[in-house]
């Protein structure tokens, strides 16, 4: 008996050799993230739109409101014409457009490229306004309760209790259309998610052991809230944030294709498909290439955000 | 059962008070004056003095608020400015079409969707299993305008002259018509609520032509309606396939299923009698959520299509300022959207046993 605690005491204290270079969270919830094949996909899409996005004015051939027929190197070409390309078989004696032109006499490809630009601003702009708003509200009725929380709760039920184009709709006819004003109508819709999530976050939070440590030490309530609480909620508003992109993204666009929100000759896609819908039928290219780069980038955020909800949500096991 | 509905409906009250405002405060900030909007160069001082008069808009906001409220309880939504009708009445012949597309496309998308769930989780990793991911993937991604617009495109233009040729816009071929219900069924002096309910079902035309029997009719309502039905439906198709297919694999995990297993049922029967029932209840909140997807993308799909629906008409009234249309309208969708969460809320009981609803 005696003889076997000095084996197990070595065995125990065998050191630990350490390797690899010291843990740090993000780099280690990346490789969490990145260990899901959806959020691999979603992170290659991204990069490329990415890419595209920075050297816009490097890829695309022309301006995204540069009329074919002047410029430096002026073309003899119609409206509408379809995409060529020399690769394919198309003539070279025709001038190579990749995505055909449009009824602007504007090169579509490169009306596409600049626009991930505008596509993917418009994404992080929206959903960054609301999650700042709905964190800000979710977290002083969670963390007040009483009287503020059911007013500002029930104010969201209000807007929740709209579909919520039509809500945005509603409220661009009241602060104007505009790509700056459809941002805020999709934003202000999308606002009531983020304050519900933070909002349970606070409440399930606020009642630790911790948090009331450091309310003993005098911390203040706004302290509290903002070194205690909002760093331990800030992963569903993460993952509910990127799903969200992709959400506000096609939002916008829709609020563009009906003509309430960025107006021509802005090379927004929601936009350039709204203003080519009556040209479906004789020149599908206008339609077809920015849907493409529309569905694309939401693609992308949705299968991010899918692979983030799985690899750091504790409730599913993997 | 009964006490949980009649709770949910009180606390219903408050929100609706909510959606009313906000509709009422939204329609009067509108920058535009909707006399001058209506009667445009006909608007003198003189004259949109008696019209603010007529509409009651000479009293101050708080008065304006409290007398809609009043009329909004008793049915009465004000007249339209633009076309000069009731707005109810407007409701009333616009609502049957958004609802049947509604409808017709949350039927395309429940079906198929909890269909295509089963069929991945039943060959779970299989090749039948990633394409059908893949491609819900890629449908919850495509935006209603671009998919309506590119189907329109290869079914009426592509595909011209082939069997599966089908219309991209309106309602019926022209030539094609159809009698109402009380027309059909000789009832064409009846008066009251219930000939109000049949001349609504009757503008419902493939329900219409379904009951009556009017089969070219059905069969002509049904080949416009593909077209509008699959561009609106793919996103909810999509999103509940995958949500079928996952909360089908949660359950197949459990033990009673291996218990199932163990008294020597097969695959099949494990699956469709045992697992599937105890899947659909995730299914059915995500089904119920699809709704204000629904009635959002409705908008979209009937500019696209050229059908004239609440989707249509709200964003027509807007353009026109035709500021009571949209807040009846508005409150009419919310309404719609509130009755169906309860519904929603309220089948958990029936397909979860467990669920006691308080």
């Amino acid at each position: 008996m005696t003889d076997r605690i000095p084996a197990v005491t070595a065995d125990v204290l065998e050191p630990v050799r350490v390797t690899g270079r010291p843990a740090n969270i993000w780099t280690d919830t990346a490789r969490v993230i990145l260990r899901q094949r959806s959020a691999q996909a979603g992170v290659a899409i991204l990069g490329l739109l990415l890419f595209l996005a920075i050297f816009a004015d490097i890829v695309a051939p022309f301006g995204p409101t540069q009329d074919l027929r002047y410029g430096d190197t002026p073309e003899r070409i119609a409206r509408l014409t379809p995409p060529c390309v020399h690769l394919l078989g198309c003539a070279t004696t025709n001038p190579q457009h990749l995505f055909g032109v449009d009824g602007n006499f504007f090169d579509v490809f490169s009306r596409v490229v600049h626009g991930t630009r505008i596509s993917l601003f418009i994404g992080f702009v929206t959903v960054g306004f609301a999650i700042v708003l709905g964190t800000l509200i979710g977290a002083v009725a969670g963390y007040a309760g009483g009287w503020v929380d059911n007013v500002l709760m029930r104010l969201m039920d209000v807007v929740l209790s709209f579909p919520a184009l039509i809500l945005a709709i509603a409220i661009v006819t009241v602060i104007g259309s505009g790509i700056i004003q459809a941002q805020l109508a999709i934003g202000i819709v999308a606002i009531p998610i983020y304050a519900r999530v933070m909002r349970a976050s606070v409440l399930s939070i606020k009642e630790r052991d911790y948090v009331t440590a450091s309310r003993a030490l005098g911390e203040s309530s706004r302290g509290i809230l903002a070194r205690r609480i909002l760093p331990n909620a800030l992963t569903p508003l993460i993952v509910q944030g990127t799903l969200g992109i992709g959400g506000a993204v096609l939002e916008v666009a829709a609020l563009s294709f009906l003509g309430l929100g960025a107006q021509p000759p802005l090379a927004e896609w929601g936009s350039m498909i709204g203003q080519n819908r009556n040209f479906i039928f004789n020149a599908p290219h206008l339609i077809i290439f920015p849907g493409i780069a529309l569905s694309l980038t939401v693609l992308g955020f949705n299968l991010l955000g899918d692979g983030m909800r799985d690899a750091l949500d504790p409730r599913l096991n993997r | 059962m009964l006490r949980f509905i009649l709770r949910r409906l009180l606390l219903s009250i408050p929100v609706l008070l909510g959606v009313i405002l906000l509709v009422f405060v939204l329609a009067r900030v509108i920058p535009s004056d909707p006399c001058r909007a209506a009667l445009q160069e006909r608007a003198t001082d003189e004259i949109c003095e008696a019209f603010n008069a007529r509409y009651g808009l000479d009293e101050p906001l708080p008065t304006q608020f409290v007398q809609y409220i009043g009329q909004v309880l008793t049915f009465d939504l004000g007249s339209s400015i633009r076309y000069n009708r009731p707005v109810s009445e407007i409701i009333f012949e616009r609502l049957p079409l958004t609802m049947e597309l509604t409808i017709m496309a949350l039927l395309f998308a429940s079906v198929f969707g909890i269909l295509l769930g089963i069929v991945s989780a039943a060959r779970r990793n299989s090749p039948t299993d990633v394409v059908t991911m893949v491609v819900a993937n890629i449908g919850v991604s495509t935006p209603v305008f671009v998919l309506g617009l590119i189907l329109a495109w290869l079914f009426a233009v592509v595909l011209r002259d082939t069997p599966i040729a089908l219309p991209p816009s309106g309602r019926l071929t022209s030539g094609i018509d159809i009698r109402s219900i009380p027309e059909v069924w000789g009832i064409t002096d009846l008066q009251g609520p219930l000939r109000a309910i049949l001349d609504f079902v009757s503008n419902m035309y493939i329900f219409c032509a379904l009951i009556t029997g009017q089969w070219g009719a059905f069969l002509d309502a049904l080949k416009h309606m593909v077209l509008p039905m699959v561009a609106l439906g793919t996103i909810p198709l999509a999103i509940i396939a995958r949500m079928t297919r996952s909360s089908l694999l949660d359950v197949m995990g459990l033990d009673y299923i291996r218990t199932a297993r163990a008294k020597g049922l097969g695959q099949r029967a494990v699956m469709l009698r045992h697992g599937l029932r105890n899947a659909l209840l995730p299914v059915v909140t995500i089904i119920g959520l699809q709704l204000g997807l629904l009635l959002s993308g409705a908008v979209l799909t009937e500019t696209i299509f050229n059908l004239a629906g609440m989707g249509k008409t709200i964003t027509e009234a807007i353009q026109g300022r035709d500021y009571l249309v949209v807040q009846g309208l508005t409150i009419v969708i919310a309404v719609v959207y509130l009755v169906i969460n309860l519904a929603v809320d309220v089948s958990y009981g029936f397909l979860d046993p467990r669920i006691r609803l308080r």
